[in-house]
Formats: structure tokens, C-alpha cells, sequence
């Protein structure tokens, strides 16, 4: 429809353009809170849309991941045993449910993927905290549905790479300079909808449960 | 008097089904609640609507070119592009890609330029199932309906009323009309129809031009589902949803959910910017852009009419709407309700099919204080008020412009402007109308019909303020 596209450019280029004002649009929001109130406002917003949110340090995070696949009655665990935490999680797997290995395409597994997988662990590029937000980017090593079609999806935020905001966070990590992966990811709790006479329900068709465990 | 059109029986009637304009009401008044609680700053507020005013301004004032280069950067990326002048077209191209891939259904994410398009009734005719996945879709998919709100598309229907659809739909599932149970069964039924699916078609809330990305806004997970599971991924969009830079994404991002459900963001942003690359596991293999018109480039030539344009479909003027919350959202009889669909759909489909809409306006202003990008609602509908009756057609790119311009009336109007611009004859005009105020008649027709009859007063304001002492001259 190559004629459809020259039509349609050309009418729009025959217009005169308006002269608009356009100085508001680079004006960024300023706040400056500190890492305790970043913390602090990433779980109060998490929480406030049903995400469970846990503490943890370098020295006890793995036991809180251990802990929390325990008290889910989790018999599997997906992840991949290339991020920084999925090698130590799989160097420790005694301590865990059965650990499955996102290493096959999708076409190849995907009835296992769809209904025989109880839980996804994911890294995350970062957290937004304004908006209670955590960033995920597509890879080879942790595909998008990693963090989509397990009923829980679990995943942990290094703390300090949580930003104020949305802006902040693109301009610091440079998005632009390193180019955006196929698919970049903004998540704010569990799957909902309000669809229902306006009850909120969880769960419509990505995860159930958003767990995150910062460390 | 004329017959009535359908559009003001529709009102009648859904004027009086107390029930549901119960049901609407309440659920408008939730939403503007919801929505005042995000904006809890009305400086910062205004300065986050000027910002994105600015953003959507500054877009449409390099359209074309930032078509092509969003063309450019998503061919670049692996996303193939198509363009198409109409809804015809754009179904065409739709169904085109699917026959390639001898594809028999297609799931989908929430759209409304799908909906613009009537793609699940051009392909059904096809003999091609087209699945809406969106919980509220779904529900009115279920039950033969359009959507009534374009970011709710079930909200006329209760929670009852849902609970006996889907009983009925599938009567194997046992009957409940408990919220989590229903959209667990949703979830089942939905699973496995996203794992068959061959296609997934989506929305696009903004794309932007210069990494080539498509963004989606969501809660549920059907964009993502739709986008992600399929092999290959359709993307349907209007011309207008481009913008320039990445860095204009946050500020719309900022903007939209708290203007359209009171949610400071979504549960799920994402931004697609293209296929699944030779070392990836999941996503689909081909992603395709069609990148409707539909009326838009004519819109798009009148520097007034154009701010229609600038609208990132949040739902806010639909929310805040006196009349839409009476007459609620199929009364319209189009694909866009409320405010913006009055203004919108008489411009894309002319005046002749829904000119009527820009009558049903009290004008009170509130679509255009609550509107995140600062589109002039009030003043568009006077525009195309004056579009309807206006004798210099030539002038505007409105479709059927002039086509309610009544011969009388314009007389009538003209006289009255040629005496109020002739102070000696307008005093007369106006002693004598009052000495004559006993003659006017009970009955006027369409005005009586729920109101008393104006009674003209003793004497003109001219008169009265000349009495207090206020020089008027």
C-alpha cells in the first residue's frame, strides 16, 4: 500500500504547520529523595497494589528467596542460571524447589511454560520509586515471559538502582545511548483489572503475585 | 415536528433505565474522585499538563516527518510498516498478513482504532475468529455489545449481569457471581486460546519516532500476552500517536493512568521495538505496524480543528461528562463516546452522520479542564457548530459542512446581529417587545415541552440599569 503511504504524507505536507510552544516539554520534575526514601516510597506503592515487598542484604538474600519459594509451596522455580542471582541460586539449589532453566525456545516447551511452571525469578534493571516500578529488559538469558506467565512472579531489586523517577531513570542508565532492548518492561505489581464492576481482581493474565526482595 | 433520528431515541431510552444510569453514575463519580486524589497539587498538575500539551503539540507540528522516521527506525529494528488511508484498507492489510501465515484466528489486546476499524466483523465475515482478550472486551464480546467507554468497555454492565453471561456462555462452569472466580475462569479460558493463537493484535498508546518503539499501556497482561506469546504480532495505530523523543514518553507516562483510572502508572508499560532477535527465546517473529488515517491527515489541515489530534485517549473528558454519564456510552452510536467522540467522530465520519452530537453539549466546560493535553473541547464543539450552519464552506475540511444551515434561522440571525449593532433600532425593538409581552404564547413547541414558557420582562435591562443610574452608553 505504498500509494496509500504517499497520499497520506502528502496531504499532511501540503499543510501549512502551526506555530506551536513548545518550551514546557523538556521541564522535568524535580524531587530529590535519598536512598531510605526512595526505599521507603518504592514499598509503600508496591504494597498499596498487593505486591509483597521483603528486606534483604548481600549476606541474607538467598535465604529470603529460599524462605519465600518455601512459604509458596513452590514445587519449581524458572529462572536462568546466568544473572548474577540465578548462579548463586543454582550453585545452592539443595536449598530450593526443583530449578528449571529457561534455555530452550519458547516453541519448544511451551505446554511445560504454560502450565506446569509454579514460579519466575527475574534480575531487574532497576526500580522506579515514585511510582512503585520495577524495570525489566528483555534478554537472551531472561525472556520476556519469564516474568508474564508463571502464576508468581518473583524479582529482585539491587537498591541502588532505584530512582526517583521514570525520566530519571532513562537519563541515568542512558536508554538512548545503548538502545532499547525489543522489549523494555515497566511493571507495577500484580496482573488486575477493574473490568468487573469496578472490583479489582488479580491475576487476569500475567502474574498472580508480584514478589519483590530487595537487597 | 421531524421525526425523531436515533440517536435522540437511543437517549430516550437510555434515559430511562434508571438502573443503569445508576450504575454510571457511580462509577463516574469513583473515577473523578480517583482521578482528583492523583493531583493532589493543582500547580504541579498544570504544569504536568502544559509539559505534555507541549510534547503532543510539538509531535503533530512534524507529523509527516516523524512518520518516516519512525518508519525508518522500526524497518530498522525488523518491524515491517503499512500504511492505510482507510479502515478498509487497514482491515485489508490486517487480513493479508494473517492469509500469509494461513492463520484461522487472531487474539487481541484491548484497541479502539480496532475498534474504528470493525476488524472482528471484517474478519468473522471471513470466516476468521477474532478473540478479544481485555477482560472487558471479552465480557462484551461474549455478549454481541460495543464498547461503552474506551479504556471500559463493560462499565454499563453489572456485576450480576456478568455473572449470567458467563453462565451462559459456558454453562460448564458452575455459576458465581464472586469477581475472583470469574476472572479466574476468564484467565483459564484465555490461557489456552493464547497458546493456540498463530496472530496477537495490539494497540499502540505512543510510539516514538526515534528509537522506533511501540508503547503499550495495561493492567491486565493482555497487551503483553498479545504482543509476546503469538509468532507474529499486528500493531494497529492512527497517524497522530507518534512522538518525537524517548524522553517525552515519561511525562505522558506521568500523565495518562492518573488522568484516566486514578492510577499513578499501570501495572504493565511496554515498549516493543521489534521482533524477537536470533539469540532470543520468546516473542514473536514478525511485528507489524499499520499506521491508519482514517480522516485524520483532514483534520489534521485546519490549525484549529487540529488539537483533536493532540487526545492520548485517557478517558478523562468521558469521565467528567454530565451528559455522558446520563445517556451513557452506546447512546452515541459511535466508536469514541463522550466528549472527545463528539468532537472526534463527526470530524472523521461528517456531519451528516453524527452532526447531531455537537448539539447534545451543555458546553460546561469540564472535558476541557480535565484534559491532559489541553484539547479545547468546548471551543472545537462551537467550531463545528458553526462548521454545521456555516455558508463559507470552502473554509474548513469539516465533511458536510453547511449541511444543517436552515434558511430561516440564518435570516433570523442575521437580522438580530444587523440590530444589535444599531443601538437606536435595538432600544425600540426592545421597548416594543416588552409591551408586547402578554402576546407570547404558552405553548413554543420543543422548549415548552419540559419547560415553562419565558416570560419576557417589564422592562429591558437597558431601561432598568438607566433607572439605578448606570450609564450604559
Amino acid at each position: 500500500m505504498s500509494n496509500a503511504r504517499t497520499a497520506i504524507l502528502q496531504r499532511l505536507n501540503s499543510v501549512e504547520r502551526p506555530v506551536v510552544d513548545v518550551s514546557a516539554r523538556e521541564s522535568l520534575s524535580v524531587v530529590s529523595w535519598d536512598k531510605a526514601e526512595c526505599i521507603h516510597r518504592f514499598t509503600e506503592r508496591m504494597q498499596a497494589v498487593r505486591a509483597e515487598v521483603h528486606r534483604s542484604d548481600r549476606g541474607n538474600w538467598l535465604d529470603k528467596v529460599a524462605e519465600i519459594c518455601k512459604t509458596k509451596g513452590l514445587n519449581n522455580l524458572l529462572l536462568s542460571p546466568k544473572t548474577e542471582w540465578g548462579q548463586v541460586i543454582t550453585q545452592n539449589a539443595a536449598q530450593f524447589p526443583r530449578l528449571k532453566h529457561y534455555e530452550r525456545s519458547i516453541e519448544d516447551w511451551k505446554e511445560e511454560l504454560f502450565y506446569q511452571v509454579d514460579a519466575g525469578l527475574t534480575s531487574t534493571l532497576g526500580g522506579i520509586a515514585e511510582t512503585g516500578t520495577l524495570i525489566l529488559w528483555s534478554s537472551p538469558d531472561e525472556p520476556r515471559t519469564l516474568s508474564l506467565v508463571p502464576p508468581i512472579h518473583i524479582a529482585i531489586l539491587d537498591t541502588d538502582k532505584l530512582y526517583t523517577t521514570f525520566a530519571k531513570a532513562v537519563k541515568t542508565q542512558g536508554w538512548l545511548e545503548q538502545g532499547l532492548p525489543t522489549n523494555a518492561l515497566l511493571i507495577s505489581g500484580p496482573s488486575r483489572s477493574a473490568d468487573i464492576a469496578q472490583v479489582l481482581a488479580y491475576g487476569v493474565h500475567g502474574p498472580r503475585e508480584l514478589v519483590v526482595v530487595l537487597v | 415536528m421531524a421525526k425523531p433520528t436515533e440517536f435522540r431515541i437511543d437517549v430516550e431510552k437510555a434515559l430511562g433505565k434508571t438502573e443503569v444510569r445508576a450504575h454510571f453514575r457511580k462509577a463516574m463519580d469513583t473515577l473523578m474522585t480517583n482521578r482528583r486524589n492523583q493531583f493532589p497539587d493543582d500547580a504541579a498538575l498544570q504544569a504536568l499538563r502544559t509539559q505534555a500539551q507541549a510534547i503532543r503539540a510539538n509531535a503533530l507540528s512534524k507529523l509527516p516527518e516523524l512518520l518516516e522516521q519512525l518508519e525508518t527506525n522500526l524497518t530498522k529494528n525488523g518491524v515491517q510498516v503499512h500504511w492505510a488511508e482507510t479502515t478498509d484498507e487497514a482491515n485489508q492489510i490486517v487480513l493479508g498478513i494473517m492469509q500469509k501465515h494461513h492463520a484461522q484466528s487472531i487474539i487481541k489486546g484491548k484497541s479502539m482504532v480496532s475498534e474504528e476499524m470493525g476488524l472482528n466483523h471484517f474478519l468473522e465475515e471471513r470466516g476468521i475468529e477474532a478473540l478479544e482478550s481485555d477482560l472487558g472486551e471479552f465480557i462484551i464480546q461474549l455478549d454481541g455489545e460495543t464498547p461503552s467507554h474506551i479504556i471500559m468497555p463493560a462499565i454499563h454492565k453489572s456485576k450480576e449481569q456478568i455473572s449470567k453471561l458467563f453462565h451462559e456462555k459456558f454453562p460448564d462452569i458452575p455459576y458465581t457471581d464472586n469477581v475472583d472466580e470469574l476472572t479466574a475462569s476468564a484467565r483459564r479460558i484465555l490461557r489456552d486460546k493464547f497458546y493456540a493463537a498463530p496472530v496477537g493484535l495490539s494497540g499502540v498508546n505512543f510510539a516514538v519516532a526515534e528509537t522506533g518503539t511501540l508503547c503499550l499501556v495495561e493492567n491486565e497482561g493482555n497487551g503483553r500476552m498479545s504482543t509476546t506469546i503469538p509468532p507474529v504480532h499486528i500493531a494497529v495505530t492512527g497517524i497522530e500517536k507518534v512522538v518525537e523523543k524517548l524522553s517525552d514518553i515519561p511525562p505522558l507516562l506521568s500523565i495518562l493512568p492518573r488522568s484516566a483510572t486514578g492510577q499513578p502508572i499501570t501495572t504493565y508499560f511496554n515498549m516493543i521495538s521489534g521482533p524477537r532477535k536470533a539469540d532470543e527465546k520468546d516473542g514473536p517473529t514478525e511485528v507489524h505496524l499499520v499506521l491508519l488515517d482514517n480522516g485524520r491527515s483532514r483534520i489534521y489541515s485546519d490549525p484549529e480543528l487540529l488539537a483533536t489530534l493532540r487526545c492520548i485517549r485517557c478517558g478523562a473528558c468521558i469521565n467528567h461528562c454530565p451528559v455522558y454519564v446520563r445517556i451513557g456510552g452506546h447512546s452515541y452510536g459511535t466508536v469514541y463516546p463522550g466528549p472527545i467522540g463528539t468532537i472526534l467522530e463527526p470530524q472523521k465520519e461528517g456531519l451528516k452522520v453524527h452532526g447531531e452530537l455537537i448539539q447534545a453539549s451543555s458546553l460546561c466546560g469540564a472535558c476541557g479542564e480535565v484534559c491532559p493535553v489541553r484539547i479545547p473541547i468546548p471551543n472545537i464543539i462551537n467550531r463545528l457548530r458553526h462548521d454545521s450552519v456555516r455558508k463559507d464552506t470552502e473554509n474548513t475540511p469539516t465533511q458536510d459542512a453547511g449541511t444543517r444551515r436552515k434558511p430561516l434561522e440564518a435570516a433570523i440571525w442575521q437580522a438580530w446581529s444587523w440590530s444589535a449593532s444599531h443601538p437606536s433600532l435595538y432600544n425600540f425593538g426592545g421597548k416594543t417587545a416588552t409591551q408586547l409581552r402578554g402576546l407570547v404564547p404558552n405553548n413554543l413547541g420543543a422548549w415548552t415541552k419540559v419547560r415553562t414558557a419565558p416570560k419576557l420582562a417589564e422592562q429591558t435591562l437597558h431601561q432598568q440599569l438607566k433607572a439605578l443610574g448606570v450609564d450604559h452608553e
